[in-house]
């Protein structure tokens, strides 16, 4: 049984039609991948998952309970967490307090400090710096902290919408090394990138998004082989 | 000769020279103030000591309005201007209880247990109606342009100022006097009334409070995390309809609380419109302060206050203007047009950007 499973989702900005009935699925362990151009509908899917935005019609299961009627603010405590674009740190509040939000709907003070703990050993840098006004890091470290904050809820399902954006390229095979660390924590990982090319390298699986449809699904190995895809996403002739 | 034609902007040229004529004339009005022949009218220091203490006082005042609509402003980008409704709503309704409580001899007998109960009882009411309002009138116009909610929020103030209007008539009422509020205290050589040292305390408690509630609790890092990005605040589990919610009532809170220690210090005055005022000048004052800062609210209040005390007589007397205190509106008011023009920002606000603008 997958942990997350849409079918069917049409999703509208106003009387933009922005996906046309989409459906995949993405099991428990797994990093799966939805790969497309500018415009292609990443974003749009992950919010509607995330609660950001409603689907006019279709279905989101999560853990076998239909999800697409809720608030973002209780997806949360059901266990999913999205890092947005563009990163979205708290930028007047220190490290620590970033974390702390990301904790919000938790109780058990204990348990938060046992994993702020952990995060600061598993990016030792956010450690360094958990006084610091978050707006003053830089891009990679603030993609780090975004990274961090979404795990302080514990998440099952964790959304991760482009998370190499803007990132040099040194920083971008950090952000995917991450990624993968996150994965072997059990974590289950919905990725968003235009990066195909690491995306592919990192996911079990990808779905391949056109004009707000899903237009190819398969292994990423697969997809890495495809003629298409190769052309099109990864650009090789 | 034609670049610097090019350049020459008339707006950039009739600012600065505003800027030169303001300040030559605040020089020039204090210097003549200050160097008075005694038997003309010189302030003493200790006058001006008093009227720094006044102004302090009413600045206390202005700093918990000014606080509303800071806090408000801080999470919707929106000017309340029905707040200073908000702080009448509470000043009002209480006055029948302060003046039940000083008929059956509870107010004097007690007053320690009796004054911070008309506070919490005033800072109740204003919080009542201030989260009504913005149910009612505010949620539903969240997504309206910000010109929408502007114009809800003056039709909201002649709602509210008519409603107590139709209730109690348009006469004025007044809080009846506290015994213990009279009188003064010597402190080195400078007397002090004891009112405006209860005004004062009992501000700085209610600030104090309220930054640690936004500096240090969870609802306070969920306003900030509000007030800085609502769609990444919604991510982390956070209801941001409870959080703006929160937010009205902490604004109403301290609205009533002030109108309660405004009617204590000042006993008369108690009618519908009484709100107006206040509010404009708590308005200027987080303007002042620099709109959407807590900090700046709070600063902005006390400097009002005390530039407004001050102000009239250092600078309008020594220009010949005669009944300065009279003045003391123009400026406060000239001051918000200033702030507007030179600094928008305001003392420590931040500069506001695209986004915020």
């Amino acid at each position: 049984m997958s942990l997350l499973e849409v079918n069917d989702v049409h999703t509208y900005y106003g009387n933009i039609h922005a996906l046309k009935g989409i459906s995949f699925t993405v099991d428990e362990g797994e990093i799966v991948t939805l790969i497309g151009a500018n415009g292609a509908g990443k974003t749009t899917t992950l919010r509607t998952v995330s609660g950001l935005m409603k689907p006019r019609n279709g279905t989101v299961f999560y853990a076998d309970e239909n999800i697409h009627d809720y608030e973002a603010h209780k997806m949360v405590s059901k266990g999913i967490a999205m890092v947005p674009e563009g990163r979205g740190v708290f930028g007047k509040m220190s490290v620590k307090e970033n974390l702390e939000l990301g904790a919000y709907y938790r109780n058990d003070a204990a348990g938060i400090r046992q994993d702020m703990e952990y995060m600061f050993s598993l990016f030792p840098r956010l450690g360094e710096r958990h006084s610091q006004v978050a707006g003053t890091m830089s891009g990679g470290e603030q993609q780090m902290l975004v990274m961090a904050r979404a795990m302080m809820s514990r998440p099952k399902l964790l959304l991760l919408d482009e998370p190499s954006m803007g990132l040099a390229p040194v920083l971008v095979d950090s952000v995917f090394d991450t990624v993968k660390r996150v994965s072997q924590e059990g974590m289950t990982i919905l990725l968003v990138e235009q990066n195909a090319h690491m995306a592919l390298q990192i996911a079990d699986r990808g779905y391949v998004l056109q004009s707000g449809e899903i237009v190819l699904s398969d292994s990423a190995k697969n997809l890495q082989n495809d003629p298409i895809v190769q052309k099109t996403y990864l650009g090789v002739d | 000769m034609s670049r610097y034609l090019d350049d020459f902007s008339l707006v950039d040229f009739t600012i600065n020279a505003l800027r030169v004529v303001i300040i030559v004339l605040v020089f020039w009005g204090a210097f003549n103030t200050l160097t008075l022949p005694a038997d003309a009218g010189r302030i003493t220091g200790e006058q001006w000591f008093d009227l720094f203490v006044a102004g302090l006082t009413q600045g206390s005042i202005y700093a918990l309005i000014a606080l509303g609509y800071t806090l408000v402003y801080g999470i919707l980008l929106m000017i309340n201007f029905a707040h200073g409704e908000i702080f009448m709503a509470g000043a009002f309704t209480t006055v029948f209880l302060a003046t039940w409580m000083d008929k059956i001899g509870f107010l004097n007998g007690y007053p320690f247990v009796a004054i911070p109960l008309l506070i919490i009882f005033s800072g109740f009411i204003s919080m009542i109606i201030a989260v009504l309002l913005e149910r009612i009138a505010y949620r539903p116009l969240r997504g309206a342009p910000r010109l929408v909610p502007l114009i809800t929020a003056i039709g909201a103030s002649f709602f509210l100022q008519y409603t107590f209007r139709g209730l109690y008539g348009s006469g004025f009422k007044s809080y009846p006097t506290v015994d213990i509020l009279k009188g003064s205290v010597a402190i080195s050589g400078f007397s002090i009334p004891i009112a405006r040292i209860f005004v004062f305390v009992s501000a700085l408690v209610l600030m104090g409070g309220l930054y640690w509630l936004v500096e240090r609790t969870k609802i306070g890092k969920a306003m900030r995390a509000v007030s800085e990005d609502k769609e990444v605040a919604r991510l982390m589990g956070i209801d941001i309809n409870f959080v703006i919610m929160f937010t009205f009532a902490l604004g109403g809170l301290l609205a009533g609380a002030a109108g309660v220690i405004n009617g204590l210090y000042r006993p008369q005055g108690v009618n519908f419109f009484m709100g107006f005022r206040p509010g404009i000048k708590a308005f200027t004052a987080a303007v002042l302060g620099g709109i959407g800062s807590v900090p700046g609210a709070m600063l902005g209040g006390l400097f009002l206050g005390v530039i407004e005390a001050i102000g009239p007589n250092l600078v309008m007397t020594g220009l010949g203007i005669p009944g300065p205190n009279q003045l003391q509106d123009v400026i406060a008011f000239t001051m918000l047009v200033l702030v507007l023009i030179f600094r928008p920002q305001g003392i420590i606000g931040e500069r506001l950007t695209e986004k915020k603008a």
